[in-house]
């Protein structure tokens, strides 16, 4: 038994895609709480598409740049977005739609077009350990300590923004600031995580482990652990089973975090669906009621 | 205090306008918002009390007039607890810590700062409450909750949209005599309602709006039959209770059989 579950360890591939699906994971967990209580799901899913048109792009006009690249075109995309939804009778899903879908159709285009020198198509799409880079780990590191200095530095800025935007603004927090810098923390996250999870399944991990860290918990600071680590656990075990399974990491580690709330969901029942329930777009849509008390 | 402000000017609106994308909502309004000043904004929905809040609190540029502010201006705002999403994780304590957002870098709070949350707690009553999910307080805990958290920064005026919507009689009452103590201790407030006859028996001073200021004044100038039918576009019959004029919720068929009589 422990033999087989050392196997893949004697090789050196595999010990780099496991550093890499955990961090990974972790990351994802950590930025997905901020994203999923601000009910910002569907633009993780929306850029991680857009970097994939940034990704292709870049890797006919500039190989050796494209990761530089494609984290600037998704930077861009997220900030688009975020104007045009600001600015405009456009909604933010609708800006999303829009922007992310053509620059996705655009990378595929270009795929199609022109092929590519760098990673192979399906390995962007559902995500690959092979070929992971010393300069990826590194990339990815660096992404970690960043989104982590960032939520540390600037924590309750983003909570209270979190929460509430419109007190947080006339209460001296810079919203605007604070969400753009969670933007480019989101591209970078994707962008570093692209590799092994694939782009049409980050979102999942984005949303996964911080719904469920949100059915296990009332409080912020534990949900953001929380995630954090069932990202990771969910990075771990989803690649040693993508191993043994002989599929995709990205595919096998949504699916890992698939079962986890499934089983978390069985657990807690009622109380943990009540508590995530909280967890739509509640910023854009109709409000939602107080319960109305005696006091 | 008189709550209808002589102190020195906190806020000076003059013959300003304002809306979203090119329309107006208001038009050619002039408020001052003093340091001794307890003052409610009534009028129909669609009026332009919410948007005149935003002009006060400065989320809102005016397109038109002119506006100054002291320097010594320090807002708090409450929003309308309908807005607020509930199931948001968070504690009472946790909640309340957010206002503070400036002079400390790291997340969790100082000894200092954790006395200031519980002495503001205590203050409204709710300290026993704190590590209390914000979905488990009732409709009075959570307002006093939001005003805890506006009073953690010092503020000199505190703005509230709506602070008696969605909340039974007992606490609307709670909730204004805990204003109206607030207001004692020094603090302009105003605040924005649908409640005219609660306001009335409250709050020194009101201001009607629609689209404009129809009046402004005491209780007893504003609410008149005269100044209710330019504000609200219906006419009202009002009484005298207890020194105090009521707003009757009549049909003006109702309102036209018990004049005649």
């Amino acid at each position: 038994m422990m033999d087989t579950i050392l196997e893949p360890l004697q090789f050196a591939f595999f010990q780099k895609g496991l550093l890499v699906a955990t961090l990974s994971g972790a990351l994802l967990g950590f930025v997905g709480v901020f994203i999923v209580l601000r009910g910002m799901s569907y633009i993780g899913h929306g850029l991680s598409h857009a970097v994939f048109g940034g990704f292709a792009a870049f890797q006919l006009f500039a190989a050796q740049l494209y990761i530089i690249g494609a984290g600037l075109w998704g930077i861009a995309s997220a900030l688009a977005i975020t104007q045009v939804a600001r600015r405009s009778r456009v909604g933010a899903d609708a800006a999303i739609g829009v922007i992310t879908t053509a620059s996705f159709a655009l990378g595929v285009a270009l795929f199609a077009k022109f092929g590519t020198s760098g990673p192979a198509f399906d390995n962007a799409l559902f995500g690959s350990i092979l070929g992971i880079t010393s300069m990826q780990i590194w990339g990815l590191l660096a992404v970690c300590a960043l989104t982590g200095a960032f939520v540390f530095l600037r924590y309750r800025a983003l909570l209270f923004s979190t929460f509430d935007p419109d007190v947080a603004d006339v209460s001296g927090v810079n919203v605007g600031r604070i969400e753009a810098g969670l933007m480019i923390v989101l591209s970078l996250a994707i962008l570093a995580t692209l590799t092994v999870i694939g782009v049409t399944l980050v979102a999942a991990m984005l949303v996964i482990p911080a719904v469920v860290a949100r059915m296990l918990t009332d409080s912020f600071g534990r949900m953001l652990w929380l995630s954090t680590v069932i990202g990771a656990v969910c990075g771990l075990v989803g690649m040693y089973l993508s191993y043994f399974a002989g599929v995709p990491s990205g595919t096998m580690i949504v699916l890992v975090g698939a079962v986890v709330f499934t089983v978390v969901l069985a657990v807690t029942g009622g109380k943990g669906l009540r508590r995530s329930a909280g967890l739509d777009d509640h910023g854009a849509t109709e409000p939602v009621r107080a319960p109305v008390n005696a006091l | 205090m008189t709550g209808t402000g002589v102190g020195p000017i906190l806020i000076d609106m003059l013959a300003v306008d304002a809306g979203y994308r090119g329309s107006h909502v208001l038009h050619n309004v002039d408020f001052e918002v003093h340091e001794d000043q307890f003052t409610g904004i009534v009028g129909p929905s669609g009026a332009g009390k919410t948007t005149l809040l935003r002009v006060l609190l400065g989320t809102l540029d005016p397109t038109g007039g002119a506006m100054s502010r002291s320097k010594d201006l320090r807002i708090s705002y409450v929003p309308q607890l309908e807005t607020v999403n509930w199931d948001f994780p968070v504690t009472v304590f946790e909640c309340v810590l957010m206002s503070r957002t400036s002079g400390r870098i790291a997340p969790w709070p100082t000894k200092s700062e954790r006395a200031e949350v519980r002495a503001v707690l205590e203050r409204l009553g709710i300290s026993d409450l704190a590590s209390r999910h914000i979905r488990e307080l009732s409709g009075g805990q959570q307002q006093r909750m939001f005003l805890a958290r506006a009073l953690l920064r010092k503020p000199n005026l505190l703005l509230l949209d709506e602070p008696t919507s969605g909340v039974d009689v007992s606490t609307r009452h709670d909730v204004l005599h805990l204003l109206g103590d607030l207001h004692e201790d020094g603090m302009a407030i105003v605040l924005t309602t649908h409640d005219l006859n609660g306001m009335a028996a409250h709050l020194p001073h009101l201001v009607c709006v629609n689209g404009r200021v129809v009046a402004s004044g005491t209780p007893h100038d504003v609410i008149t039959p005269h100044v209710l039918e330019q504000t609200y576009g219906a006419r009202m019959e009002v009484l005298e209770h207890l020194g105090m004029p009521v707003v009757v919720d009549a049909a003006p068929e109702m309102i036209d059989r018990r004049q005649s009589a």
